[in-house]
């Protein structure tokens, strides 16, 4: 047994936090720690990160590749791909075809597969799911800087002053910059913290000020603070002329919203809240502004992002020590995405579709048959699927069947098209069930290159084992397919190290201010070397003889990419959403995270304690709307739009306003038999950055009347039963179904649920309460059980899955068992700390012990002591005592 | 009012009665008892593991002579102490001796007969209940490897009889006329697992079967024959059929009997001096056959006999067990149930273990158990209180302490 030590970054979310990993490679076991050297987390991770070594199971991978549903060989299977596309091509022309490509993948691979399609391929049909995610940032950045810059770092979250929020769930979210938010304002208590979110999230623990905004009216708010500010003089006159135009045209635009109270109306907030806010901002110079998909996921996503720019123009606060606005994107390598021109609409490294751009590429790739022109985004693109304008479709580590707005309309189209390729690191997706070939990719842990973080830090992400089975990595794969269709002599790469080395010299590329100036830079790196490569410490782009470490911050000096090297005023009005609510569909479906899921749980609902905060698809609904819609709290809830239904879960909150529905976005159909969000998104999306309103859908909402409600826990994965709602879930030691239906259902068909079990029955049955159980052992070890009800009243699960854990069941256990109901004392109740797995019960029972605070509850009981995002929930039950 | 209390019989409810007498009122009654069998009082009920040899005579001993010398009870025991006749007119009973004894207060407590079938050769050497220590001498005298033993009736009596004699080596056959064993206290399901048990001890079943006649020679019984014209060889032929109250004497002594002895709520009979209690009485309409009960009228007699006079007895559901090694069984109440009643029912085929609670209008009206009865005690008293279970219903079957954490009290008053 040998252990290695490995420094590498975390696969979630935009933060980029970096690890440090034991590896015990021949047992193909490994810890995770956070990196206390990684300027993106010093050490800390969140729930999901602390959890990826339980990910990294072999049992739930694709190791080998398929064709048709069978197996194959790689050569077989790369042959098919690229006759496949080079016929396609051949036959309807190069937008005939399409990939579709994702945060998930490193730099690397998305260079590879964008210089495919682009250059190659001649189409410029690749476009990602970063797209869901920050195409308007990417779009408002451009309108205001010339380029899709983020000025300043994570740094400046712990120099400022007041720090704005907006439509983000930080602490859900994106946890470990949330932790640094919350050490530096207990810290420095002067600091203040404003979110702004019609929900009211575990974000708002930390806020000084929550402004439950009207969804869509950010807008108004931020055109009404560009007037305030200007009203308070702060406008920063100097920076504004030298470095910035249109800013009478902005404020002209901005003044139509009218004085405060008629903000404060339009926003339905109350206009003390507003101006409050507005004055905090305006004597505030040390003033970040953070936001995320609650900007972005709109139909005026990009004006949304504009607002905030703007007033951060005004005030000159962009650029400078603890200033700016800052846009927290979703994925690991969504900025890599937008720097190799993983979006349709962008060519490589910043560059753009037009003539001066287009030659540079073409030259520098030797590309004769780069496309001229930007290819469809993604709501377009499965358009164009099902349409049949598109006839081969290569998607690579992402789940669109889930993730995409209108998403059985992708389904549809999927099922459709007559060529569907999908690389991914796992075996079964809502998206892999369509694919006719299937290619197993390396997942993280044994994925080898480089990614972006949200504060521009290009950081290593590093193998931890061999490549498992057959996979193969995804730049590997995509350079096969392209020496199959004739390209060998641009697809050269043997090492990750050669691609990042390509791309930073592209980045390099006549990237002067007499020949084509960009802000995307790193051509220190372009003649890196294996070994330097290897040891790539984190860096924040640009990197290149002006700044060979690295720049934290853009913009200070006032000289921005747009060919007067000032930035612009954009002037934005308050565009609502799409489509209104209406007498059939009269509430507002909101959409967004939970704490420990990540995107549609293909891997982080392989770690059994993720799975435990929150188990099910469910919607929050305000108390009033739920007694308006009949809904019972933890009934199940038919939840229907114009583009498609589901059934979730009902929890009564008042943290919803009032005609606002919130639905997680993760649960898919591997995972439920109704539960995938998708399906009801209306896939409306921004005319300037097509990203798709993903906020807000109008639906209605009803009771969904089971006959019964049941479940099963089961140390073996068992078929789906019969029933229209069904969310499968891992235990840690069992699989757990939830599951509700019409008809009648009675102890013969638990028997015959759970039929492929071997094991002593015992059974309870209360048949004219429609109560039944039945559980079956074997050898004194628990094998399942399942139990059915008319109504939710179920005993927990929790303490029923805890009893998988036992080697045996002795005489009393076994004869408690079908109560469902632990022996006093035994049952730790529904997690809260993640990390630690410490449940409700024992901390409420540390409370009634005598602990009055985070601190004493995290000395006893170690809940929130590593990421730290249990601590709202502590603070509530410290609070409901 | 005199002093002269006579108690005839010094079975379980004669000596019970002489117990709560001692601790009621010592010494206010010269209180002379006569019993046929030539012992003190012993343990009826134990016979059963006396007959298996689980148990030894000393060790079913309730009271012994010296109890009764201790207390000032005047114990006249054996068959020529078998009482013959009661005089009301002269208020004197007479013994088989021919002696005769004055009363002035008179307590019939003789207790029950074993029915015999009225079928031809029910006299026959080898053919006997199973009702006294004589019974169980006899039959160990008959005992013999190999041997044919059939136990006409599958009741209480009638298995553990079955399961003793197998378990001295006996080959046994337990007739019964109804499919279901012990139907009177289980249900079908719970009759299969104790008859699955029983046929792992080595006991035949023959039902539903009805004993057309008894044959032999020399008087001696050699076989047994059914209605469905078969027949098996037989040594021994236990008549486990149930009981008839014993009421010979009272009827002789033209006191008001209908199956029973018919007594007063406070077990008075028709005549003011004479009382009865035990398996020889009707109350209201019920005879009894369990101890439970009989404990219950001694009480009630003694508070009655000993003037203090509040008491009045009151028939509850009894529940009743089987007493054999590695058996559990239990019921109490209605576990038939009722038009409107609903049934819980738990199962663990593995370990035999079945439980039946029958619910009506929110209240436990009575419940069946095998192979676990720990909680039978628990259903008892729900099934008296008759306490509306509609919060407890989900924990009902697991018992009292999960109901008590579930309630958050004691579930049953007198539980504490």
């Amino acid at each position: 047994m040998t252990l290695q030590t490995i420094q590498t970054t975390c696969a979630y979310c935009g933060v980029g936090c970096g690890i440090n990993s034991s590896v015990q490679a021949d047992a193909h076991h490994a810890s995770v720690q956070g990196d206390q050297q990684h300027p993106s987390n010093f050490g800390r991770l969140c729930s999901k990160g602390t959890a990826l070594a339980d990910t990294i199971s072999l049992n739930e991978r694709l190791l080998v590749p398929e064709m048709n549903g069978h197996k194959t060989d790689w050569d077989t299977a790369l042959n098919a791909v690229a006759h496949g596309f080079a016929q396609t091509i051949a036959q309807y022309g190069p937008d005939a075809v399409a990939f579709y490509v994702s945060g998930q993948l490193l730099t690397e691979d998305y260079y590879v597969a964008n210089k495919l399609m682009k250059g190659f391929m001649g189409s410029g049909n690749i476009d990602t799911n970063s797209r869901l995610c920050m195409s308007s940032s990417v779009a408002g950045h451009k309108r205001a800087f010339g380029t899709d810059t983020v000025p300043g770092c994570y740094a400046d979250f712990e120099l400022a002053d007041l720090i704005v929020l907006v439509g983000s769930n930080t602490a859900w979210c994106h946890p470990v910059l949330f932790q640094r938010i919350k050490a530096h304002k207990e810290k420095n208590p002067q600091v203040k913290v404003v979110v702004i979110d019609p929900r009211k999230t575990q974000t708002c623990d930390i806020a000084d000020l929550h402004l439950p905004l009207k969804p869509g009216s950010d807008v108004s708010l931020f055109n009404g603070l560009l007037v305030a500010i200007a009203e308070a003089g702060k406008l920063d006159a100097d920076f504004i002329r030298n470095h910035t135009d249109n800013i009478t045209d902005a404020i002209n635009c901005a003044e139509i919203n009218g004085d405060i109270n008629s903000v404060a109306a339009t926003c339905d907030l109350n206009a003390e809240d507003v101006r409050e806010f507005y004055r905090l901002f305006c004597a505030t110079e040390k003033n970040i502004t953070l936001y995320s998909q609650g900007v972005n996921q709109s139909s005026a996503g990009t004006d949304k992002v504009n607002a905030i720019i703007n007033c951060h123009l005004a005030t000159g606060r962009i650029g400078k020590a603890g200033m700016g606005p800052f846009s927290m994107t979703g994925q690991p390598n969504a900025m890599g995405g937008r720097e190799v021109g993983g979006l349709a609409n962008t060519l490589a490294a910043h560059l753009e579709f037009n003539a001066t751009d287009l030659d540079i590429v073409r030259r520098f790739w030797r590309a004769p048959n780069l496309t001229e022109a930007p290819g469809l985004s993604a709501v377009d693109m499965f358009d164009a699927v099902k349409t049949g304008r598109i006839k081969a479709i290569w998607i690579m580590a992402t789940n669109p069947v889930v993730s995409m707005p209108d998403a059985d309309n992708v389904k549809a189209a999927l099922e459709a098209c007559p060529l569907v390729v999908v690389s991914d690191c796992v075996a079964d997706t809502d998206t892999l069930r369509l694919a006719h070939i299937k290619l197993p990719a390396t997942g993280w842990s044994e994925k080898d290159g480089t990614v972006t973080n949200s504060e521009r830090r290009i950081s290593r992400q590093r193998a931890l084992f061999a490549k498992s089975g057959e996979a193969q990595h995804d730049w590997w794969i995509i350079s096969e397919v392209a020496r199959r269709m004739g390209f060998a002599e641009a697809f050269p790469y043997q090492h990750p190290s050669e691609i990042f080395a390509e791309h930073a010299a592209l980045s390099g590329f006549e990237n002067n201010a007499t020949q084509r100036l960009r802000d995307f830079d790193i051509s220190k790196f372009a003649h890196i070397e294996r070994a330097a490569y290897d040891a790539l410490l984190p860096v924040q782009w640009p990197v290149n003889a002006e700044y060979p470490e690295g720049r934290a911050r853009f913009f200070a000096d006032g000289l921005f990419f747009t060919p007067s090297r000032k930035a612009r005023f954009i002037p934005v009005r308050q565009r609502w959403p799409k489509h209104k609510t209406c007498a059939e569909y009269p509430l507002v479906l909101n959409t967004g995270r939970i704490r420990d899921q990540w995107h549609t749980m293909t891997r982080t609902a392989l770690a059994a304690q993720l799975n435990q905060h929150i188990d099910e698809a469910y919607v929050d609904i305000h108390p009033q709307d739920a007694q308006q819609y009949a809904l019972q709290d933890n009934a199940i809830a038919h939840i229907n739009s114009r583009w498609g239904k589901m059934l979730a879960r009902v929890k009564i909150s008042a943290n919803q306003r009032r005609g606002e529905i919130f639905v997680p976005m993760h649960w898919t159909g591997v995972l439920s038999r109704a539960g995938r969000m998708g399906a009801l998104v209306n896939p409306v999306i921004d005319p300037d950055s097509k990203q798709p309103e993903s906020k807000h859908t109008p639906v209605h909402i009803k009771a969904y009347h089971a006959n019964w409600y049941g479940f099963i826990l089961s140390r073996e994965p068992l078929p789906w039963p019969e029933a229209e709602y069904l969310i499968s879930i891992k235990g840690k030691d069992f699989y757990r179904y939830e599951l509700a239906g019409s008809g009648q259902k009675n102890l013969a068909d638990l028997q015959h649920w759970l039929n492929g079990c071997t094991g002593d029955s015992i059974s309870y049955e209360d048949a004219s309460l429609g109560m039944y159980r039945y559980a079956l052992l074997h050898n004194g070890r628990l094998i399942a059980v399942a139990m059915l009800s008319r109504d939710t009243n179920l005993p927990q699960r929790q303490w029923l899955g805890s009893l998988f854990n036992k080697s045996e069941i002795d005489s009393r256990g076994r004869a408690a068992l079908l109560s469902g109901l632990a022996p006093a004392g035994e049952d730790i109740g529904r997690i809260v700390c993640a990390c630690f797995s410490v449940g409700e019960n024992s901390i409420k029972n540390a409370i009634k012990g005598g602990c009055c605070s985070t601190a004493q509850i995290g000395a006893q009981l170690k809940a929130g002591t590593n990421c730290g995002s249990c601590i709202p929930e502590i603070k509530q039950l410290l609070g409901a005592k | 009012m005199g002093r002269r209390l006579v108690v005839i019989g010094n079975g379980m409810a004669g000596g019970k009665l002489l117990e709560e007498l001692a601790l009621a009122c010592p010494g206010k009654y010269e209180i002379t008892v006569f019993g046929n069998e030539p012992y003190g009082n012993y343990n009826r009920i134990m016979l059963s593991p006396l007959l298996a040899g689980d148990k030894t005579l000393d060790d079913i001993m309730l009271n012994g002579r010296e109890w009764y010398a201790a207390n000032g009870f005047n114990l006249q025991a054996g068959a020529d102490k078998a009482v013959v006749a009661i005089n009301r007119g002269r208020k004197t009973v007479q013994c088989a001796d021919g002696s005769e004894t004055p009363y002035d207060k008179l307590v019939i407590a003789t207790g029950s007969n074993p029915y015999f079938l009225p079928v031809e050769g029910n006299d026959l050497q080898g053919v006997m209940g199973f009702r006294a220590i004589t019974d169980v001498n006899r039959m160990l005298s008959a005992v013999g490897e190999g041997k044919n033993a059939v136990v006409i009736g599958g009741g209480l009596l009638g298995l553990e009889a079955a399961v003793g004699l197998a378990g001295r080596g006996m080959q046994v056959t337990v007739v019964h006329h109804n499919a279901t064993l012990l139907n009177r206290q289980l249900d079908a399901y719970a009759a299969n697992l104790l008859e699955e048990n029983l046929r792992s001890r080595g006991i035949h079943f023959k039902k539903p079967a009805d004993t057309a006649k008894l044959s032999g020679s020399n008087g001696k019984l050699e076989h047994i024959h059914f209605a469905d014209g078969s027949s098996q060889p037989a040594d021994l032929v236990i008549m486990a059929l149930g009981i008839r109250p014993n009421i010979r004497l009272a009827q002789e002594a033209g006191l008001f009997c209908k199956s029973g002895i018919v007594v007063s709520d406070s077990l008075q009979s028709y005549d003011p001096s004479i009382y009865a209690l035990g398996e020889c009485i009707e109350h209201r309409g019920a005879t009894f056959g369990l101890v439970a009960p009989l404990y219950d009228q001694a009480k009630v007699l003694a508070n009655h006999l000993s003037e203090h006079g509040v008491a009045q007895y009151k028939t509850l559901p009894t529940a009743t067990k089987l007493k054999v090694t590695g058996i559990h069984l239990f019921s109490v109440g209605n576990f038939s149930g009722t038009d409107s009643s609903e049934n819980l029912i738990y199962k663990d085929p593995a370990n035999a273990i079945y439980k039946k609670l029958v619910i009506d209008n929110n209240r436990l009206i009575g419940a069946v158990a095998y192979g676990d009865t720990s909680e039978g005690s628990f259903y008892s008293e729900l099934v008296e209180s008759a306490r509306d279970i509609c919060d407890l219903r989900p924990y009902l079957m697991f018992g009292r302490a999960l109901c008590e954490q579930m309630a958050g009290t004691p579930v049953m008053e007198n539980a504490a």
